[in-house]
């Protein structure tokens, strides 16, 4: 019994932490049509710029640390979206091979800087005693990162079809050419939604360092996960990375739990059977 | 002499290496209503997106009261003042019939009375009750007033219409006729592009005629009017059956 309720837990707190990253990624992908195939990178150098900063400034908590990671890694991501990406225009080949170039060069300076050990990260200490109910116990830090999870949905939801900005943003992406007739700074909004999905990526790597610590490979275990979530949700649909995040954190899961040696079909099964049936993904629009 | 609304000067425009617009120079005097005709393939959706800034001249210049704004990006060149009603309409279909007017909004720098949402739906009584619809769900007639709204909540100096009456039935054309007239009557100038010169003679001040991307006729409303052969030469047949 224990062992279910851990890992639907597990399950739980893994799927929050694909949120924070595949939400943003899709947005990149759904708005930009950009492949950013770097954030599996902001999410490890999230990780790693909240660890230092745990560990350098002393009092800081686990929240700041993602606070300021984040920020951080939206800044670097906006300079990247500005300086690199923005002069590749609309070609895909020379995205994905440059965002692969960007990922490998933040990967090999996060080892450079913080070697090759992981770098584990402590839950704040209020949360790191287990909640005791019925007889059985809960890690509390997991039910947290949940929350986070769910708060980033709700504030993505309400920035994207609550407000003016989120409007233009739809607008920009229904027909570029006719948003900027109208006078929308199509542009400079599309630098403003890549530093948003880059920065909840950082941040989410830091929530996730409790979890999964800060380690060389991260990004890599990360980024096929983000990949699957997209494409089994549906390509710029936030519910579709919001469900599907949660799919396939289930999947994950419990397929390294119960069947180790089969984690990785079970895995790209289900994304198969999407594809076959429902290009489009689970909650994707299709696009003329 | 009074500094022109829009004034474009030997404008030079290619799609690729295909060279569409050759010198094309006329001005548009503040207030009135310039019917830019010719027949397909003549040039003028080249023209109106050369002007707008979405297809950037390779030369000439642009002036709009006087302040030159060829070659500026598209969302400057609205800033400055001028507001686009495209062909095919073109409105937002993901957003709301709301959505669609609040994210044109821009600040009124030149006139006492902007538009505001309450005189778009004044104007458009029918879009009122279908605020919160989807653009995308409306009908064409519905569609082609939202666009007009849509460029109106830029407060726009000029105006560009491009073909507003394209594939509306006769009562809808006309609706959109009455409305050109009375936007005209409150001041607003006007570069309005039309396959249906009956429509255009009805609204217009000046004419200018396109063919082939060379302009072949500049001069006032009067002058066209019962000019059959000037019609026939530039225009082919269209419209000129159609008299009321």
């Amino acid at each position: 019994m224990q062992f279910w309720i851990i890992q639907t837990l597990n399950s739980l707190a893994f799927g929050g932490l694909l949120f924070l990253l595949a939400s943003g990624f899709s947005l990149i992908f759904g708005l930009m049509r950009l492949a950013n195939l770097a954030h599996g990178a902001f999410f490890m150098l999230g990780a790693y710029l909240g660890a230092a900063a745990i560990r350098s400034i002393p009092g800081l908590d686990l929240w700041s640390a993602a606070l300021l990671a984040g920020f951080s890694v939206a800044a670097a991501g906006g300079l990247l979206e500005r300086l690199v990406l923005r002069r590749l225009g609309s070609n895909p080949l020379g995205q994905v091979l440059v965002t692969l170039g960007i990922s490998f060069i933040i990967a090999d300076a996060c080892l450079m800087l913080w070697g090759g050990d992981p770098i584990p990260m402590p839950a704040p200490d209020y949360l790191r005693r287990p909640i005791l109910f019925a007889g059985i116990a809960f890690p509390a830090y997991r039910f947290a990162v949940v929350a986070c999870a769910i708060v980033a949905a709700l504030g993505l939801y309400l920035l994207l079809e609550r407000t003016r900005i989120g409007a233009m943003i739809r607008a920009g992406v229904d027909d570029m050419d006719m948003a900027r007739a109208i006078g929308i700074p199509v542009s400079k909004l599309f630098t403003a939604v890549f530093c948003l999905g880059a920065g909840i990526a950082g941040a989410g790597g830091v929530l996730g360092g409790p979890i999964l610590s800060a380690y060389p490979g991260l990004d890599a275990d990360m980024l096929p996960l983000a990949l699957i979530v997209v494409i089994l949700g549906g390509v710029g649909s936030l519910l579709g990375a919001f469900v599907g995040s949660f799919i396939i954190g289930f999947i994950y899961t419990f397929g390294t739990a119960l069947l180790p040696d089969l984690a990785y079909v079970i895995l790209f099964l289900p994304m198969i059977v999407v594809i076959a049936f429902r290009p489009q993904g689970l909650f994707g629009r299709l696009r003329a | 002499m009074a500094t022109d609304a829009l004034r474009i000067d030997t404008l030079e425009a290619y799609y690729g290496d295909s060279h569409v617009l050759h010198g094309v120079s006329f001005a548009l005097r503040a207030g009135e209503v310039l019917a830019l005709l010719g027949r397909n393939g003549a040039g003028k959706t080249t023209c109106i997106s050369s002007i707008m800034g979405l297809l950037p001249p390779r030369s000439g210049g642009i002036a709009l009261f006087g302040k030159a704004i060829a070659g500026l990006p598209p969302e400057a060149i609205s800033h400055a003042g001028v507001g686009l009603v495209p062909q095919g309409r073109r409105v937002f279909p993901s957003l709301s019939v709301l959505e669609n007017l609040t994210v044109a909004r821009q600040r009124a720098a030149t006139t006492d009375r902007p538009w505001t949402l309450e005189r778009i739906f004044e104007l458009f009584p029918p879009m009122s009750a279908r605020r919160s619809q989807l653009a995308g769900t409306l009908s064409g007639g519905e569609q082609q007033m939202l666009a007009i709204g849509r460029a109106l909540m830029g407060n726009p100096r000029v105006l560009l219409l491009d073909e507003p009456s394209e594939g509306l039935a006769p009562l809808i054309v006309a609706e959109v006729g009455r409305t050109i007239a009375r936007l005209k009557a409150e001041g607003q100038s006007i570069i309005l592009v039309e396959q249906n010169s009956q429509l255009a003679f009805s609204l217009a001040d000046h004419v200018v005629i396109l063919n082939t991307g060379r302009v072949t006729f500049d001069g006032r409303v009067s002058e066209v009017v019962g000019n059959e052969a000037l019609i026939a030469q530039n225009l082919g047949v269209i419209g000129t059956h159609h008299a009321a």
